[in-house]
């Protein structure tokens, strides 16, 4: 047994919204025990399934959001049930709940209602609108909440003809439950000293809101408003393209220009280790970058050659990637002190060498099945208390017996 | 003082820009005490975000950085010249009475500075150390210096956002600044909780690029189980839904310049209801009925809706189908989510803090609230040194006339 969290005990009541947080916790090492009702939790039916063939125990998304977790059946409409549920959470440290607001207070189990038992209790509420805001009872989905909260907004292309974009994978949830994640730490923390529990409100849609980065401290601070551009930072004034298509058809982002003399040096260089010195027209420009100590950006609206050295050790980083590879483009990039990186798919990821080398990809097995699968990894190397799959995804009910044993 | 949810730990912190000093705004604002430690020498400018716009009108420079700010309130700012020994010797008696020393630098920079975890530890030995860097301390890459936009292109984040046919997107933001100190957070926290049952401390190497992978955990299984990459035709079209599949679901256009909505009907039930608003000619087309129709009439579908959507605002869009509880949103801009939002005013989310240089200026709140041992921000970040006083008096005990001296000798 191992993790940071080893010991405290956790209830999960929750599908999308919330069943993230009882990963993060599980995987570090807490018990999550999630009730699930007798038909399974909604995200059993969520694709993809294994060999695209749907069933209970086949969904991939419930796998990966609910390793190392517990499943116990109840069906908290039925009074039995709502009891053995209440004696639960009142051994947990933890309850986490992703209903609908006024769901829970229908039910009698609210924080009101579960603190009198445990007072101690860390009841943490995951909600798309807030339980008390204004709008809290609005339908919602992933897109609508990205929509709605504004990261869609700085998100897409510098045809605004085209639609912003959503971010890919159900990161609306996710950064929702990462914010009921810390907040829970922080109680959990703060009861070791006032020794009570209390509620935890997260609101989804506002967690998106305060993770848009610019868009809300530049209208913040001085009420202007950025605008979308293709693969970069949406700005208040356009700025030049940073992400290049490499001569095998990938995609490679650029970082900061060259702004030494050290930088324009290694940038000569690279163009003579690849035989591309002639072929590339600027290079007068770099070399006058070369033989100066650096370039003072406060100077390039006043000075021509100032502005055309800057130019042409951005353009030269793009120039060089159009004729690698992604992949080499960016080790060889990296390699030589450039700040560049590669666009990989998500599965990328799982074959690259660094991720390899650190143990990224983790084999957990489904001894159901007679099958292994590589599932990523730690998103954090604790030196100590480690990150870790004990055991895959629970099967509806399989630990109902084992953890009910001691509340019927 | 009053006494806040974590009044009790005191943060060694060299974190800067946002993934970074996000984490330790986080705490601070439930009342850590955070030591914010810049250099006197660059003027601070370890952080870029220091002095750098956006700017309140009128205002410039190295104290009215709004970025800056945002990232940095509640914290206390010391300045530190670390080439200076008396310096270090100041900052090794920090270190000695602090629960967390927190930074992201790129890797070994720290260390470099003498300040490596096997110091940290000698200096005080249930010290907390959480690191946080693109590519981790250890591995092929671990010298790669990264930003938010690499750690996001390396971790499948800027791929797996964009349209059909088109180039990544990517985000648009830092999207892994934010994320990965939410991450360095949940990292610092996990570990205080350890320490607080074994009495043990330990060194945590964040990766924000792994962190960033894990966010596309479904998409990543449905590779190594049944071997379908993302990377393939067709894909990826995050407006679309992948997992589960719904359709219609979308950002259509909507009357206006720029003007958008985005409608997602979760089952038949959405689209019947949405199909009788309508009441357009399609809304009975066979087709759509059911879900594997409009997953395999999308292109037709997409079309047909946007004819309906362009003819009136997102707003009203939004009213008409969220009245029959079809989850609807427009795209909202900045103006209208902050200063035109009951939502989010009622929230108390854009907090006004008083900074000694910007004065009043709002903030991004935090989107939970504890009933007991809330968070509050009201002060905004430290201008270069501005607790110098009181940190090296009142936290390190030094006398005033030592600390006239520090200055005076340019170790502070």
């Amino acid at each position: 047994m191992s993790g940071p969290l080893y010991g405290l005990t956790v209830v999960e009541l929750c599908d999308e919204l919330g069943e993230w947080a009882g990963k993060l916790l599980a995987d570090m090492g807490a018990t999550v025990v999630k009730v699930e009702p007798p038909g399974g939790s909604r995200t059993r039916g969520y694709e993809p399934f294994l060999h695209d063939i749907r069933g209970t125990e086949r969904s991939l998304w419930f796998w990966h959001y609910n390793t190392n977790k517990k499943s116990v059946v109840l069906d908290l409409d039925v009074e039995a049930d709502k009891a053995t549920f209440k004696k639960l959470v009142a051994d947990a440290d933890v309850l986490l709940e992703d209903a609908l607001p006024g769901r829970m207070a229908e039910l009698g189990l609210d924080w009101l209602d579960l603190e009198v038992t445990n007072p101690r209790l860390i009841y943490v509420s995951i909600t798309a609108f807030g339980r008390s805001a204004p709008r809290s009872g609005e339908a919602f989905t992933d897109l609508t909440l990205l929509a709605g909260g504004g990261p869609a907004w700085s998100c897409g292309y510098d045809d605004h003809s085209l639609p912003p974009v959503r971010g890919g994978g159900n990161q609306g949830s996710q950064t929702a439950c990462h914010y009921a994640v810390m907040s829970l730490l922080v109680a959990l923390l703060e009861r070791d000293i006032s020794g009570m529990g209390q509620h935890v409100d997260v609101y989804a849609y506002a967690a998106n809101n305060v993770t848009t980065e610019a868009a809300s401290y530049t209208w913040l601070v001085n009420q202007q408003t950025v605008q979308r551009q293709t693969g970069r930072h949406a700005t208040v004034h356009p700025s030049t393209p940073t992400q290049i298509l490499c001569a095998d058809g990938r995609y490679a982002t650029s970082g900061l220009p060259p702004r030494r003399g050290e930088d324009f040096k290694r940038m000569l260089a690279w163009l003579d280790d690849l035989d591309l010195r002639d072929e590339y027209e600027q290079r007068p420009f770099l070399e006058l970058g070369a033989a100066r100590d650096r370039i003072d950006l406060a100077r390039i609206s006043e000075d021509p050659e100032t502005a055309a050295i800057f130019g042409a050790g951005r353009d030269c980083v793009n120039f060089i990637a159009s004729r690698l590879p992604a992949y080499t483009f960016f080790t060889q990039g990296q390699e030589r002190g450039f700040q560049v990186g590669i666009v990989y798919s998500p599965e990328e990821t799982m074959e690259d060498p660094h991720f390899r080398a650190r143990g990224f990809p983790v084999e957990v097995s489904h001894p159901e099945l007679g099958l292994r699968f590589l599932y990523p990894g730690a998103p954090y190397g604790f030196e100590k208390s480690k990150w870790s799959i004990r055991r895959r995804a629970p099967l509806l009910g399989e630990d109902s017996k084992e953890v009910l044993a001691t509340y019927r | 003082m009053e006494t806040r949810a974590l009044s009790h730990l005191r943060i060694c912190d060299f974190t800067g820009q946002l993934a970074g000093a996000g984490a330790t705004k986080f705490l601070a604002a439930f009342g850590a005490q955070v030591v914010r430690i810049e250099d006197p020498v660059l003027q601070g400018r370890w952080d870029i975000l220091r002095g750098i716009p956006p700017f309140k009108s009128g205002q410039s420079g190295l104290e009215a950085g709004g970025a800056f700010n945002n990232h940095n309130v509640e914290k206390l700012g010391i300045t530190l010249n670390l080439r200076n020994e008396q310096a270090r010797e100041v900052l090794r008696k920090l270190i000695s009475v602090s629960d967390c020393v927190t930074e992201n630098f790129a890797a070994g920079v720290l260390d470099r500075l003498g300040f490596g975890y096997a110091e940290l530890k000698r200096l005080r030995p249930d010290i907390i150390y959480v690191s946080n860097c693109g590519f981790g301390h250890a591995g092929p890459y671990a010298g790669y210096k990264t930003w938010g936009p690499i750690v996001q292109a390396v971790s499948g984040l800027t791929f797996s956002s964009g349209l059909r046919n088109q180039p990544p997107a990517g985000w648009g933001y830092s999207y892994m600044d934010h994320t990965g100190a939410y991450y360095m957070a949940i990292a610092i926290l996990m570990a205080l909780y350890h320490r607080s049952r074994t009495g043990e401390g330990q060194w945590v190497d964040f990766a924000s690029t792994e962190a960033g992978a894990v966010l596309n955990g479904p998409a990543l299984l449905d590779y190594t189980v049944n071997g379908r990459p993302l990377r393939r035709q067709r894909s990826p079209d995050s407006n679309r839904s992948q997992f589960p599949r719904m359709a219609p679901h979308g950002i259509y256009p909507a009357d206006g310049e720029d003007c958008w909505i985005a409608v997602a009907c979760r089952d038949d039930e959405d689209w019947k209801r949405l199909a009788g608003i309508a009441g357009a000619p399609w809304s009975t087309d066979d087709r759509f009925a059911a879900l594997s129709g409009r997953l395999e009439h999308e292109d037709d579908l997409d079309t047909l809706l946007s004819s309906w959507t362009c003819l009136r605002s997102a707003g009203e869009t939004a009213r008409l189908l969220q009245a029959h509880g079809i989850p609807a949103a427009p795209v909202r801009r900045p103006e209208e989510r902050i200063d035109h939002d009951r939502n989010t005013e009622a929230w108390g989310l854009w907090p006004t803090v008083q900074h000694t240089v910007m004065g009043e200026v709002r903030v991004d709140g935090l989107p939970v609230h504890l009933s007991r041992t809330d968070w509050s921000l009201s002060h905004g970040a430290p201008c270069l040194g501005e607790h110098n006083d009181y940190v090296l008096s009142k936290i390190l005990g030094y006398s005033s006339s030592e600390i006239a001296s520090f200055r005076a000798e340019g170790v502070i």
